[in-house]
This record gives structure tokens, C-alpha cells and sequence, in this order.
């Protein structure tokens, strides 16, 4: 698909760390040091969470969830944006609405992408990702007990 | 310092007061600092602030010899790597303080696991809070855990990323 007139210069990075604020970003957070030498751009919808990243560089979005439709269109727009400029090799989200937004975008451009539900729910996965399960191209939940041979798979947890 | 924290989307009036009203009992009054959210800021006995950022909450953390949070994964993943003593309250959606019960089931699944203890109610508070405040303050030990799944992605980073250029 050919979407270049939409951003005028592209910077390929490696990696696109997209997630919620609040407990999504945190268990993120601790997926950085796995892009220890990767080129990687980060995004969340709280500037505040700003000094979490490595070089102080961070992609503010409009927090949208479920229930903020209108803000939801522009934070895909955001995300389109995002993921047209730097092309990422593999975007890594932890949910929950913009992390299900990079990975439609990156489907859209070839990137590999990878869902990590967040440990907070035992007994299903979150509502984002389960509607993820079309768009990853790896699959993880946190509980053993939530895995699937189909996927969603079991690598460990961050608890 | 005791830290509290309820996450910034739903207010968490339970857990604020019962902290609030167990510290206007002690004398001196000790130093709390609860972040409230979306919640009131209307408490006599407790600092409060609706939002930390990034710099800020670290601060928070560094000084806190005990948080007490609801079951949210942010504040109990941030407790456990840092070794902090941490409370856990969970959120009760029949009470309207949350969308669903699933504060409940991820307490329940913690306390099983033995990784924090659970306030199942305002009332286990006071009691819960006192015992924590009486053990002794050792060394706080960062844990290294969630390895085996920063491995795995790291791994899976470099396969991905080798084939690519």
C-alpha cells in the first residue's frame, strides 16, 4: 500500500513501544531492556511518563479508550502517523486501544508485530486483546493457564 | 513515607478514607502521600495529589517504606521489583468502583502466590497497615524478575531484526 505523500521524510527504527498510560505503560517499561542496541521510538498518551524513557524522547498520543470514540479516530490518526514515519521493523504493545491501533497500522506496513496482554486479568484477556489476536504476529499472554496451542502462548511473566 | 496509590481513571473513596481515618489516629501524625486520581482531594490527614509524573512518582517510591495501592498491575509490578512492602485493596465493581471484578480475581490470584498482602475490606486496613509498619525495615532487594519474557522478546527481537536488513 502506498501511503508516502502522507509523511514527508521516513526514519526506519527498529522497534515502536506503544501503550496506555497507568499499569499497560509500566509492564511495558520493563520490556526495555529486551531493545537494549535496537533503534526504538516510544508512545504513550501521558506526557508525564516522558523521564521512563531512554534519550527523553517520547510520542505523545490523545488518550482514547472505548468509550471516547471521536478520540479514538485521532489517536488512529496519530498512530498512522506514528508508524508511517518510522516504519518500524516490530512495534511491541501492551495494550490497550493505541496498542491495538499500531498493530492494524503495522499489518499495514509489513511490521512484525507483538502483543503482551497485561497480567492484570486472571481469568480471560483484555478486551483489546483478544480483538489483537487477527493483527499479531507474536501472541503472549501472562498466565499459563490463558495460553492456547493456537496461540495466545506462554514465555513467562513479568510478575 | 506511606504511598498511597489508586491509578488516575476511577476515584477509590474506600481506600483513601480508611487510610485517611487510620492516620488521624496516630500521633505523631505520619507522613502520607496519596495519589487520588480522579477521586477528592479532600483529606485532612493525608498529602494529596491527583497525578504524578514520571520524575515525581519516583520520588514517591523512593521515599515510601510502604505502598498501599489497589489491585492495579502498574503499582503492584512497581512494589515488587522495588522491594517494597505493598498493601493491595482491590477495587469492588458491585460498589461501582470499578467496570468489572477483575481487581478481585487479580488479588485473589496474588495473595495465592504469596507476592502481597490483601486488605479484603476497609476494615483489614488499619490492622493490615499497623503489622506492616511493625516489621522490620530491612534492605529493600530489586528483584530481577520477568526475565525468561524479556529474554524471550530480546531473542525474538534479534531473529526478526537479522533477516530484515
Amino acid at each position: 500500500m502506498d501511503l508516502g505523500p502522507l509523511v514527508s521524510t521516513v526514519v526506519r527504527c527498529d522497534v515502536l513501544a506503544i501503550s496506555s498510560p497507568g499499569g499497560h505503560w509500566v509492564e511495558l517499561t520493563r520490556l526495555f531492556p529486551a531493545f537494549e542496541g535496537r533503534s526504538v521510538e516510544y508512545a504513550t498518551t501521558d506526557a508525564g511518563r516522558v523521564t521512563d524513557v531512554p534519550g527523553g524522547r517520547l510520542h505523545v498520543l490523545a488518550d482514547a479508550n472505548k468509550r471516547t470514540p471521536l478520540r479514538l479516530v485521532v489517536c488512529g490518526w496519530q498512530v498512522l502517523r506514528l508508524v508511517l514515519r518510522f516504519r518500524p521493523r516490530v512495534i511491541v504493545t501492551t495494550g490497550a486501544a493505541p496498542g491495538l491501533l499500531a498493530l492494524l497500522c503495522g499489518q499495514m506496513v509489513g511490521a512484525r508485530c507483538v502483543w503482551l496482554d497485561i497480567f492484570g486479568l486472571v481469568d480471560r484477556m483484555t478486551l483489546s486483546g483478544r480483538m489483537a489476536k487477527p493483527f499479531a504476529d507474536l501472541y503472549l499472554v501472562q498466565w499459563p493457564h490463558l495460553a492456547r496451542p493456537n496461540g495466545p502462548h506462554y514465555r513467562g511473566s513479568l510478575l | 513515607m506511606i504511598f498511597v496509590t489508586v491509578g488516575t481513571q476511577l476515584p477509590f473513596e474506600r481506600l483513601v478514607a480508611a487510610v485517611d481515618n487510620w492516620s488521624s489516629s496516630k500521633s505523631p501524625k505520619p507522613e502520607v502521600l496519596a495519589q487520588v486520581g480522579a477521586g477528592s482531594l479532600d483529606y485532612g490527614n493525608l498529602r494529596t495529589v491527583r497525578t504524578l509524573d514520571g520524575a515525581q512518582y519516583s520520588a514517591a517510591i523512593a521515599d515510601a517504606e510502604l505502598i498501599i495501592a489497589h489491585a492495579g498491575t502498574g503499582s503492584i509490578l512497581t512494589a515488587l521489583d522495588l522491594g517494597i512492602p505493598v498493601i493491595v485493596m482491590p477495587r469492588d465493581d458491585r460498589r461501582g468502583e470499578h467496570r468489572d471484578d477483575h481487581q478481585i480475581q487479580t488479588a485473589r490470584q496474588l495473595e495465592k502466590m504469596g507476592l502481597v498482602s490483601i486488605a479484603w475490606s476497609e476494615k483489614e486496613l488499619p490492622l493490615l497497615i499497623d503489622d506492616k509498619l511493625r516489621q522490620p525495615r530491612g534492605a529493600r532487594t530489586k528483584r530481577k524478575r520477568g526475565t525468561e519474557l524479556v529474554d524471550y522478546l530480546r531473542s525474538y527481537l534479534r531473529d526478526v531484526l537479522s533477516g530484515d536488513r
